[in-house]
This record gives C-alpha cells, structure tokens and sequence, in this order.
C-alpha cells in the first residue's frame, strides 16, 4: 500500500526526519512480456498507462521512457490549462481534461497545483472581438464557463495590463475561463506515475526505443536498448518524436516537429493574478507560485528536434509582453528553454488507431497539449484498452486528412498555448 | 539565428528568410486522376526527418527566391544550399534515433 | 534609526582599485552609507560593516554577502525607487553611483526582524517538496487556492516596478571576425594576438574593468611586472588599434547555432542619473555573429558544504580576497578558513596584510604541504590540518565556529571540539571551469576526475575555442600562453608562473556532531534554501534524475541559475547513488548566463515602433475630420465619421443612407494590389483562381475566388486585365502579404517555366472609391474627361484617364451595390484627389463613410468578406459560390473539393439570417440552436458570421454559417445569447437588397 501523503504524515515524518518517506515510484526491470506498452513518459503517457490500469483494470502494462519522466514537453511548457476551445469536438475534449483537472490532485493523492485563477485571451481589434464572442457563445452553449470582459473588466481584473498599447495594440476587451489557470507540470508526471505505479504499472526509465516487432501487421513487441519487450498492444505518445516511432513502425504521420521556446523572469512578489493571452501580439503570460514571470513564446517554423530556438523569436516575445506590461520592462529574463512539439495541419490532434494492428498513436498537440494531459490520457486509455475510440476521440483520426473533416483550430480563432 | 547560405545573395540571417518545408514535393500534374488518399499525401504528408533533410527557403527580406537547403534538423547545421529546381547534392547523412 | 552618515571603519587607508576622491553616498534600508567611486553596492556595505544584507526565499533566513561577483546567489536587493525599481540586483556587481537607493527584501517588517522567518522555526515540516504532499484539503480546487495565496504572497524576492518605464532600450546587429568572451588574462590574451594580426576582435567584458581575476590578485606577475601593470598595457594598446572593440559591462549571455551570441551591454546604470545621457538607451541587446569565438570566461569558486554555512558573515575566500585587494575593505576583523586546496592561502595572506586577524585556516587535507601553506604557516597563521568546521554560530552575523578533527574517512568527526569566536568564515571548495556558453552551444562537457570539475570536451560550433580557466587550464603562465595561440598570436606569448597546486581534499559535505538535518543546516543552494538534507530526501524518494531532483528540490533554480551549487549538489547526488558524478551527469545550461533585462530584448520595438501602424496618405484629412479608426491587418482604416453627438449607430446609419441615396466616399486604399505582367499571366492567373480567367478581356474585371491546395477560401478580389499581358489582382487589405507569397511560392517552385512577372504595388496608388447615384455626376465635375457612361464604360470594367490634371486608374466595381467608381491615382496625390471630391461633392451632401459602413453596405448585397464569413474552413460550395469553380480546368485546391467529407449535407453552409423581431440586431458570434430548452452541450448549428442594422431595409440583417443551411431556407432556428435572452430568427437567402443588381449595373 503506497504511503498517502497529507499534512498529518508530513508532520508525522518530520518526526523521523523525514528519513522513512517511501519511493515515489519503483525502479523495476522491464519485463519480458506486457499486455500493453506505452511509449513515452510523459504527462500523456503516464496519465494513459493511469487510467488504463485504473479504469481498464489492465495492470501488467509498462511506461517506457528514453530519458527521465516528464523530460520533454511535460516539463517545459507554460502550465495553462483551460478548455474555452472553439469547436466542439476540441472544447468537448479539452472540457473533459479541464474536469479531471479539478480533482485531480485529490484523485492522485499529489498536489498537482492547479490553480483556477482564471485566463484571459485579449481582443485587440474588431476581428478579435468578433472571433471572441463567437468563442463564448460557442463554449457557452457547450456548457463551459466563458465570460466576455470590457476593456475596463479586463483592467480590473489584470491591473497590470496597459488598455492603450500604444493605439496599435489597444485592449478592446477580453474572453475570461475562470475555471482556467495554471498546474505545476512536473508534478502532474510524478503525481501519474506514483498513481501508475502503486496501481502496479512498471515504470522503466532510461530505455530508448529502437525498433517494433511487427508480424503479419500486428504488434508484438517493443526493442529496447534494454532488450526486447513483448507486448499485445502499444501505444505511441511521444510528441516530436513521433514521427520518429511512427517511422520505426513503418507509417507515416500527418506532423511537422517544431522548436518551441518558453521564458521566465526572476521570481517578484505577486503581480499577474492571472493567465493572460494575446494572440495578437504573440504573448502569453502568467506568474508561478514562486513568483517568476512564466511567458510563452512562439514556434520557429522550420523542423527542430534540436530543443532551442532563435533568439528573435525572444525578441518578438518579450516585446510584446513590453507593450502589455510596461512596467516589466526592467523585469529580467532568469531562463529560456525550448521543447519539440509536433504540429499537424489543422493544429488539433491525433488519437488514433495506426496502419498496424495492436499500435495506437496519440501526438499532435503542437504548443497546446499540457492541458489536456488528464483527458488525453483518459480517452487514450479508452482507445487502447478497447481498440476502439471514446466518443470524445472519435473525430480526431488520421482518416482525416484524407476525408477532410478537419478540426481547424488554426482558423481565425486561432488559440494555441 | 541559423546563417542561411542563399544561392543567389550569400549568407544571411535566418530572419531574413522564410520557411517552406520539405523540398523535392511536386504539385501533382492530374490531380483529378488521384484518390483522396493520394491527394491528402501531397497536401498533408511531409517528412519530418530527424536528421539530414532537404528543405526550402525563401529569401523573403532578400531576392524572394526560393530555393533549397540540406540541413540537420538536430545539430541545425547546413549542409548545402542549391537552386530551386535542382538535385540535392550528396551529404554525409547522420541517423538520429 | 540615525540619518547620519555611517564611517567606512572597515575601508583600508591605502590600495584597493577604488577612487578616494569620489566618494559616494547612497541608502540602505533607509540608512545613509557612504563609499566611493569603484565599489560595487556589496563593497561598499562590507565597508560600512554592514553584511546581513537579505533574507532567503523559503526560511527567510538572514544572509549576507557570499560572493563578488556575478555568481552571487543571497546579496539581493532591490535598487531604486518605483517606478525605475529593480528588484534582485546582485549586490556584488551593482556597481555604486551617487544616491543610490537600496532596500533588503523578502522581509517584514525590517531585515533584523522578519515575521516570515517563523517558516525557519516550523523548517522542519518544510522539507523539499512538502506541497507536492499536502494543501489538499479541503477537496476542492478552491482548498488550494486558498493556501495558494499564502504561498504566492511568501514567495517572490523582491517587486516589479508598478509604473510605465521611462528609460528607453536598444538593440544591434553586429559581426566580427574573432569574439572574445572574457577579458582577464587568457581573453587579454587572445585579443593582443588576434589584434595585432589585424583581425576584426571584439572583447566583451562583464565587469568594467578589464582583468577579471588578476584584479583580486595582490602578487601576481606578467612578463616580470606587476599583472595589472600588464592589464593596463595590454588594454591600451587593445585600445589603439582600429580593429579591435573592447565592452566592458558587456555580458554575452547566450551562444546560439553558426556562432551567433547575445551579448547585454550596461550603458547607464553605472551612472548617477543627471550624467546618463538625455535619450540615450538604457541596456543595449547585441546580436552578434563571430567567424571565431573564443571562450576566456574564467572560473567559479565553489563554496563547501558545512553547517549553517549560510550566516551572514560566510564568504568565500576568494571573494574575501577580491574584497581585501579590490576594493580595499576588511571583510571582518577576525576570520576562520576552511577549505579543502591551497587557493584559501592566497587569501590568508592577503588578510593577513591587511590586518585581518587570521584565526585559524581549517584544511580539510591530511597533509596540506605546498609553497602557499609553509608561506602561510611562516607568516604564523594557525593550520589545522584533516579538520573541520562543524557548526557556525551566531544568527544575523557570525559570531564564531565549532572546529574538529575529522574521522578518518571524512564521514564523522573526533574530538576535542574547539570552539573559536571569529566574525567571517570564508571558505574555499576548489574551482569550477564557467562552461556555460561552452555547453549552450552545444559543446559536450568532460569530467576531470583530478580537479574534479566538468571542463570543455567536443565542441558544438566550429571556429570555437575555450582558454584559460574556462578550459580547465590552470594557472596565469598557461592560460596567457593558451589565450595567445587561439588568438593566432605570433612571437611570444606573455609570460607568468605558473603555481602547481596541490591535490585537494573531496569531500562533499562536511560533517557535523548531528545527523545531517538534525539540527542546523548544509545549506547547497542558498537562495532557494536546499540543503544537502533536501537533496538525500528527494534521492531516498526515487528523485533520481538529476533532471527531477532539480526540480523536486529546486536547487540551481534561483536567480544564479546554480552557479555555485550545481556541483556540490551533483557531487552529493553520485555519492548518495554511488555512482560516478559524469554518470548522473549535469543539468543542461540554459540561457541567459546571467539575467537579461526584458527592456533590452524589446530595444527600440516599442511604443510606436513595435509593429508600426500604416496609414493611407488620405489618413491626415480622416484624422482631422474627427474619424474613428479600427486596425485591419497593419493598417489604421477610417471605421466611422460621427457628427457631434452621434455615436457608431448613428454614424453609420447616416453613412449608409447617403451612399444609396446621394454619394458616399470610402478610402480603398489599403486593399492588396499586385500588379502581374508578362506573356503567361493570364494562364498563371487561370491556375490559381477557381473561376476562369483566359478570355478575360482587356479593359475588363471579374471577381476571383482563390484556395488553398486543401481546398479552403484564401482571398478573394477582383482582377482586372489591363492589357493582353498585364493583370492587376485585388487582395484583401490584411491578406495583401500572404497572397503575393501565395502567388510567388507557386510561380516559382511549381510553376517556373510561365514568364510572369509579379510586383507589388498597394503602395504605389491611393484608391477612393465613389458610390452612390450622384457619383457619376461627382467624378466628372472634377475630371470631365472621363467618359463613364455605361454603354463605354460599362460596369466590371477599367479605364485609364486623368484626374485633376494626374494619370489614374479607374475600376468600376461595386462593393456596395451602388454605382461605383474606384479612382487610384500616385499616392501623393490621394489626398488632393479626395479634398477635391468632398469639395465638389459638397453640394450632393457628399459623405465619407467608414468601414463599418461599408460592412452593412455590402451585407445588405450578400457579399462576403473573406475572415469573417470564411475562417480557413469553408470552402466555395459552402458559400454557395458553385458557379465560380470551373468544372473545365485544373486550379489550386480543386482536387480537394471533391474529398469525401467535403460533399456531406452537414457541412456549414452560408445562408441570410432575419430576426422575427425585426428591431433586434443579433450579435456576431451568437450560435444557432434548434431547441434552445434542450441540455448543454447543445448541439449547436452554426454561427451568424455578419450581423447589423440595415437602415435601407429598415431591420435587422445578418449571415451565417449553418450546417445543411441551404437545405434550411425558411426555418426557425433559435439564438441563445450570452445575456440569457433567446432570439427567433429565420434562414433565408444572402442577398437583401437590390437582388436584381440593377443599381450597380446602372
């Protein structure tokens, strides 16, 4: 039975020293053979290999993981969540996510810090307004909570934010999810993994994969750098490196990986309440619990799996976030990393079944997919255990690029992050 | 800021230039004869390569050609540089897992 | 408290690299201090005696000044006053100007007594990760928040300006053949050789002197002199040739691929504010790209990890010496030294001449024997060798130390214990090579075992070289010698001693009579308060990646990204694992090397130059005449005129009827024109619009369709054939871009044996657009030449002619349903043109109107505007514009059209939408419902894309995109709004008014 964490066994063990605090997950050596496989330790892919052992009852299933859990987009991201998306297969989705947010960190029993101090996406002219009150009314009729803001409203509830930008980007008014805000990334993988792992899934770092077994256009198992892995189904959940396995494998997938920089400032004391976001200016901005100034900042456009970017994306950036906030002008940069992401055509995603039987695919959440990590996960699960997809997943297959009913989040509503 | 060799202006900054993705992709010239599925790989499918990788540039801030480059998509190094229209020249090729 | 000046009893009366004869004055916490010209902040506190300076993040315990540099991890302050605050500012290189402002931070009410240093007392609930563990309860995502506010309120060092910023930022581009980081030995070095060889060099310094560490150094020698006797030479003569750039307050903070740097130059902080110059830039962003690059940035000092090693009084020896040397100050009156090589003696001595009394030096080693220890030792110091210090005593200042032999293996100690008073402990742990930039690039790091430290292996970027410390290259005579040959020097390198250093002790925490984290703390990382203890719970918790105990305990993540603590706390890790330390290996290095400031990165992008606004040339009058603007891609366009008193309704309503009434003018100008030329434009034109285009004929217009491969509306426009060769193609303002790259893309890569030429030319015309029944009558009062009678001009057609004396084009082309004559002429005369026409249209009651206007104008006709009744996912048949794809040719996005989905009778469709109460005007973005009563999510039927009031139809009208629209003409579908209220409305066709078009044919 895995220890359960509350403020009584904290004091508890502070009595010990904190000396007898269990593992939080198991090292195990990989087994010779598993019912099912999950490729990539990440958020997606530990919240998959959760579920899957939680609601699935499937529990001799493995996560393997090249480098350390949470390694890639997990823990590089800028933590937004919220589900105000534009069409219904996307906001029903993300909806999903949102909920299993709001008891998560009791259902894992680890605080995961998501914080739903709300997120604002600001309208800089006409169109803007026009695309924001077409969102609302949409996510309003879905049944997510999306308020429209004057200029005035946004101030109030941003103080920080300068309404002129300077007439060239004035603040016309905002869409504001309160049950929006921000989750503290890396405790989402560990909190999954400790959950997977106390439900009896192996967690098996620090094995890259190098090949499928594949017969008869069946899966049957996983070569590792560890030795081969058998297994009766796989699924693949490694964001930019998808193509990667999917090559591996023997398909090929609708995706371009792109580098994708985030930035934060030297921790001060609380100024931005919420998550604000300017698609208009390319900026996106929230403030950590510990204070630093989380900003996103936008692709470079040319394939990277190289993890950095170019410094004039920073540029673009923080220049905006200048406009915004120009008071933070004198704020400094404290950290810049960047992630992979993999982005398909209509910047929606994949969850899907492959060319090869056994094999699932989920990849393509391109800048925006932290969010949806629980319900990523949980639809994934669904998918996997009964090889059939969630009602919730059903529109986001790869037969869509052929069919063509996209689901065109790029459109003029634009949203990523 | 990757330093772009443009065939016809020298080398130059990346933020001069403008992207456009795998290279050696020709529009299909009967479209009507294709399936659906054929059709979605020209519109959709490009290589991702992690690796060495042939792709297009357009010197948008420069002469506006576009024009071909090799480069490895995880050192960012560049291989080559040539002329829209032309065969890729041959390279050392690095696999990446 | 006293306002009166404080002495600097701790100022040495000679030496030091400070100006006597400046002194400054400037504030801490209220309190005036004085120092002079030359110190930094940090020195010139240590001078005053001052060394609790802040308190930490988490414990808010008291610290002082560790370090004296850039590597400082507690003298945090925040400088100035708000709105030009700047919070965290290292102390130790803040350099001191006259006034100078500075508070503690992270305390209240007064650094001597922070309320917030009750988390120290309950520290023992507070190990690494506790929140992970708890604040879950009550079950709601509310609990959290609720904790969450304590947290963030706790948490934060010092605070952001609350004011608009008035100093301004600057960036440049610039290029050289050879950049230097670093300007001590081996980068003065390099610099000479590469200079004198008539390289382009650029030396970046952080520091404002150069000489990096010989400007701490008492007894250093270069070429038989004294080494800044050197320095000085060296500079100047840098400084006479032509070739040669050196920046000083220049920190190259991130190395990019092809040898591409960020450097952060200081321009006016170091200067009292009525001597920055007026205008002048702030902070300057240099984006620089090198053919070479020389890595000369020295080396770090590592503290040792003891307990309670973070009381204000605890600095490094090195950073003692510099403060002894440099700047002249008696860190304290009496010091204890502990460390583990025989760096510390250096220090020692030097305190020792400057009349610090030398307690004792604690050598970790058994057998500490090198020239500096017998010097040491000779000049009577106290060395107790295989000791340690075991414990530090005293709260807000060091009061003195517990010191005892050690257990053999270093794990334990013996006894007796001794205690020592003592107001400075220094410490001294060994050196770590600053890879930083080395590895940013990409370069992969190997470990030294001998040193123990991590130093440059294969590098990432060619044309990169490291020297020097960086390198791992250890001692003045080598580093000159490797700086020189990088450099490409000829003849001789400068020539110095090199001292061979004994072998140190590795011991990576030292013990103390407790358990670790029994009582006291090892403090690793000290801003962030993590402590060897913190780093064994995340181990023992399965935090093994160094990646996740970096992140479980946040060591290295505070403001000094690590600089002294990333290795101690690796060090730990491995041997807790028992592992090698390249096993657990390192962190990544991130960019910045140091915090940048956000102002630089924007540089002049700001205010009216980010992203500057485009206005047409008729923009004075529209701005004078009192007209409301809204931006539309990069432009600034005319929205509306309002009369006193009216607002937009009012305005816009009166715009509307005067152009269907009498005459309306509209500035067209910001509408994408290219022009294309050559003998294969009709044929290019023909592929890339879904309508036909080859037997267009000259002198007429026809409105074009244009998709994407996948099949969705791009732009839409009318293009004109000017000539047989010669075309010119119409854009949407905001796509006026994308369609010339949309066009080139294709000429070029797919198509690039048809001659066409492409140019673009939305500059080169202004463009008023005349509407109305009196604009024929209008247009030829000011130029009578024109013939515009239908039957010679007849509508979709283009004439050249004269306009006031000028040549121009005129397209006849109605967006409004009305009689419509667009008029270009040279841009400067736009403004001409449209004053002549509201003067001679004065008697017609001619009216401008804005684009709102416009909007309801072309709405009541049907027409889309591509953005708002497309979005990247309707295609032609969904607009109902079957007749504009050509079932006979090939163009581009044809083939998608007939993909399976797109023929699905669910797909959105354009439609008219009428409100069963006429005098309600829907809002755009509402959605369209069956059954508004049924539960959320609903099934939601589409979205009214345009929706306004029609004063010529005398009600509301709107369009949408409904699914299966067109197979709902007649339906009552239902609007919920956000307010709560539900709208009727029925489907109904597009086109509202004037069905027939007879009025813009006429």
């Amino acid at each position: 039975m895995t220890q359960r964490y509350s403020l009584f066994s904290l004091i508890r063990n502070a009595f010990s020293y904190h000396e007898n605090w269990q593992k939080a997950w198991r090292q195990p050596e990989p087994k010779a053979e598993y019912d099912a496989i999950i490729v990539g330790g990440g958020g997606h892919g530990l919240a998959t290999a959760y579920y899957l052992a939680k609601e699935h009852k499937m529990t001799n299933i493995a996560v393997i993981e090249r480098g350390w859990l949470g390694g890639g987009n997990t823990g590089r991201n800028t933590t937004i969540v919220r589900s105000n998306y534009l069409w219904d297969q996307s906001a029903l989705l993300y909806e999903h996510a949102l909920k299993l947010w709001e008891g998560l960190s009791q259902e894992l029993n680890y605080n995961v810090m998501f914080s739903q101090r709300g997120v604002m996406n600001l309208a800089h002219n006409q169109h803007d307004l026009r695309e924001l009150s077409r969102r609302i009314n949409a996510n309003r009729l879905n049944g997510i909570d999306s308020e429209l803001l004057t200029a005035q409203q946004v101030k109030d509830f941003c103080p920080a934010i300068d309404l002129r930008g300077n007439g060239r980007y004035p603040v016309l008014g905002a869409s504001l999810q309160r049950r929006g805000g921000t989750a503290r990334h890396d405790a989402v993988a560990w909190g999954y993994a400790r959950g997977a792992d106390a439900l009896g899934v192996d967690i098996i770092q620090n094995c890259p994969v190098e090949g499928f077994e594949i017969e008869g256009g069946r899966v049957t198992g996983v070569r590792t750098a560890r030795g081969l892995i058998k297994a009766k189904k796989v699924g693949l959940v490694a964001a930019g490196h998808s193509t990667v396995l999917a090559t591996l494998a023997g398909f090929q997938l609708p995706l371009i990986s792109l580098p994708l920089q985030a930035l934060v400032s030297e921790p001060v004391k609380p100024c931005v309440p919420c998550v604000v976001m300017s698609n208009a200016v390319h900026a996106y901005i929230s403030q950590s619990d510990k204070g630093e100034l989380v900003i996103g900042a936008g692709v470079d456009h040319y394939i990277g799996y190289g993890q950095r970017g170019s410094i004039h994306v920073q540029e673009e950036t923080l220049a905006a976030i200048c406009e915004l906030f120009p008071m933070f002008r004198r704020m400094r940069m404290l950290r810049n990393w960047g992630g992979i992401v993999d982005v398909c055509p209509d910047a929606s995603p994949i969850i899907s079944k492959t060319p090869v039987e056994g094999m699932f695919i989920n990849c393509g959440w391109g800048t925006g997919g932290f969010k949806a990590t629980p319900g990523s996960g949980n639809v994934f699960a669904h998918t996997i255990a009964t090889g059939e997809p969630h009602p919730l997943n059903a529109a986001f297959t790869l037969d869509r690029f052929v069919s063509g009913f996209l689901i065109d989040e790029h459109g003029a509503a634009a949203v990523a992050h | 800021m990757l330093l772009i060799p443009c065939p016809y202006c020298g080398e130059r900054a990346e933020i001069e230039f403008s992207y456009g993705g795998e290279a050696h992709i020709a529009r299909p010239t009967e479209p009507d004869k294709l399936s659906d599925a054929e059709w979605a790989k020209y519109v959709y499918w490009r290589a991702n390569t992690k690796g060495v990788f042939a792709e297009r540039w357009m010197h948008a801030q420069g002469c506006r050609r576009w024009f071909n480059v090799i480069r490895d998509t995880v050192s960012y190094q560049i291989l080559a540089s040539y002329e829209a229209g032309t065969q890729p020249p041959a390279v050392e090729r690095k696999t990446y897992v | 408290m006293s306002d009166a000046t404080v002495t600097q009893s701790f100022r040495l009366s000679a030496g030091g690299r400070i100006d006597r004869s400046k002194p400054l004055s400037f504030s801490f916490d209220g309190r005036t201090y004085q120092g002079f010209a030359g110190d930094t902040v940090a020195s010139a506190l240590l001078a005053n005696g001052v060394h609790l300076v802040g308190r930490s993040f988490k414990y808010h315990r008291p610290r002082g000044i560790v370090t004296a540099g850039i590597e400082e991890p507690n003298a945090l302050l925040q400088v100035g006053l708000d709105p030009a605050t700047e919070p965290n500012v290292k102390a130790t290189v803040c350099e001191l100007v006259e006034g100078l402002t500075a508070q503690s931070q992270n305390r209240w009410p007064s650094l001597g007594f922070d309320v917030g240093a009750m988390n120290s007392v309950v520290s023992k609930f507070l190990p690494s990760g506790f929140y992970y563990k708890t604040f879950m309860w009550p079950p709601s995502t509310k609990g959290w928040l609720f904790w969450e506010k304590f947290i963030r309120k706790a948490a934060g060092l010092g605070k952001a300006p609350t004011g608009r910023d008035s100093d301004r930022y600057d960036k440049s581009f610039a290029h050289c053949d050879l950049l230097v980081v670093g300007g001590g030995a081996a980068g003065l070095a390099a610099a000479l050789a590469a200079g004198r060889a008539g390289k382009r060099v650029l030396l970046a310094e952080l520091d404002h002197e150069l000489g990096g560490w010989l400007l701490s150094q008492r007894e250093q020698t270069i070429e038989g002199q004294p080494a800044l006797d050197w320095v000085a030479q060296a500079t100047a003569e840098l400084a006479s040739l032509p070739n040669v750039e050196m920046l000083t307050r220049t920190i190259a903070f991130a190395y990019f691929d092809h040898n591409f740097l960020g450097l952060w130059q200081n321009l006016t902080d170091h200067l009292p504010p009525a001597e920055r110059p007026k205008d002048g830039p702030r902070h300057r962003l240099i984006k620089l790209r090198a053919k070479q690059v020389i890595l000369a940035t020295g080396a770090l000092e590592r503290p040792l990890c003891f307990r309670d090693n973070d009381r204000p009084g605890v600095m490094l020896a090195g950073a003692a010496q510099a403060f002894v040397n440099r700047w002249a100050v008696k860190p304290g009156t009496k010091a204890v030294i502990l460390t583990n090589n025989d760096s510390a003696y250096g220090a020692a001595l030097d305190l020792k001449a400057a009349g610090v009394e030398v307690a004792a030096v604690v050598d970790l080693r058994q057998n500490p024997d090198g020239a500096l220890t017998d010097k040491a030792e000779a000049a009577g110091i106290r060395v107790l060798a295989d000791h340690g210090i075991i414990a530090v005593e005293g709260k807000l200042r060091v009061t003195g130390v517990k010191i005892a032999p050690l257990a053999a293996n270093g794990q334990g100690i013996g006894q007796p214990v001794e205690s020592v008073a003592c107001d400075l402990v220094l410490n001294a742990g060994g050196f770590t090579p600053t890879v930083h930039l080395f590895s940013q690039a990409k370069g992969k790091l190997a470990w030294n075992e001998a040193r123990q430290w991590f130093q440059p292996g294969q590098a990432g970027q060619p044309n990169q070289v490291s020297v020097g410390a960086c390198n791992g290259t250890w001692g003045l005579g080598a580093a000159l010698a490797e700086g020189f040959a990088a450099g490409g020097g000829g003849g001789q390198a400068p020539s110095a001693a090199d001292h061979d250093f004994q072998p140190m002790r590795h011991l990576w925490l030292i013990p103390s009579d407790q358990p670790l984290g029994h009582k006291g703390k090892h403090f690793i990382d000290q801003q962030n308060d993590v402590t060897a203890a913190d780093l064994k719970l995340a181990l023992r918790e399965g935090y093994v990646s160094i990646e996740h105990l970096k992140r479980y305990t946040t060591t290295g993540m505070a403001t000094d990204q690590g600089k002294t603590s990333n290795l101690n706390a690796l060090s730990i890790v491995a041997e807790t694992l028992a592992k090698p330390i390249p096993e657990v290996g390192t962190t990544t290095f991130r960019a910045p090397y140091a915090p940048v400031s956000f102002g630089a990165f924007m540089g002049r992008d700001a205010d009216d130059l980010l992203d500057p606004l485009r206005k047409t040339p008729m923009d004075p009058w529209q701005e004078s005449n009192g007209a409301q603007f809204e931006n539309v891609g990069q432009w600034r366009r005319a929205w509306y005129y309002p009369k006193p008193g009216e607002d937009l309704h009012a305005a816009v309503n009166r715009e509307v009827k005067a152009v269907r009434e009498t005459v309306g003018i509209l500035d067209a100008s910001t509408l994408g024109k290219i022009d294309i030329k050559g003998p294969d434009a009709a044929e290019f034109i023909n592929r890339i619009y879904t309508n036909a285009f080859l037997k267009l004929e000259p002198g007429r217009c026809r409105y074009g369709l244009m998709l994407k491969e996948d099949g969705m509306v791009m732009d839409d426009g009318v293009t004109a054939r000017l000539a047989p060769d010669h075309f010119l193609m119409h854009t949407t303002t905001g796509n006026a871009a994308p369609v010339m790259n949309h066009l080139e893309e294709y000429l070029q890569t797919e198509w690039p044996h048809l001659k066409v030429y492409l140019t673009s030319v939305t500059e080169q015309w202004a463009t008023v657009q005349v509407a109305g029944p009196k604009a024929r009558t209008l247009i030829n009062e000011i130029a009578p030449d024109l013939d515009l009678a239908t039957e010679s001009f007849p509508f979709m057609s283009v004439r050249h002619g004269t306009v006031l004396g000028q040549p121009a084009r005129i397209f006849r082309i109605s967006f409004t349903g009305e009689g419509s004559w667009e008029i270009n002429v040279a841009p400067s005369y736009g403004l001409a043109l449209w004053e002549a026409l509201m003067t001679a249209g004065t008697k017609y009651g001619i009216t401008p109107y804005g684009t709102e206007a416009m909007h309801v104008l072309r709405a009541e006709k049907g027409f889309i505007i591509v953005g708002q009744e497309t979005d990247g996912s309707i295609n032609p048949l969904d607009l109902g514009m079957e007749g504009m794809v050509s079932k006979t040719k090939d163009f581009v996005g044809k083939r998608s059209l007939t993909r399976s989905d797109m023929a699905k009778p669910d797909r959105k469709q354009l439609v008219g939408i009428l409100t069963e109460d006429p005098a309600e005007v829907l809002p755009e973005g509402a959605h369209l419902v069956a059954d508004p009563k049924q539960p959320r999510p609903m099934t939601q039927l589409g979205h009214v894309t345009s929706s306004y009031w029609s004063p010529n139809l005398g009600r509301s009208i709107a369009m949408g995109l409904l699914k299966g629209g067109r197979a709902r003409l007649g339906e009552t579908l239902y609007a919920p709004l956000l307010n709560g209220k539900v709208v009727a409305c029925k489907v109904t066709e597009t086109v509202f008014f004037d069905k027939e078009g007879v009025r813009l044919r006429g």
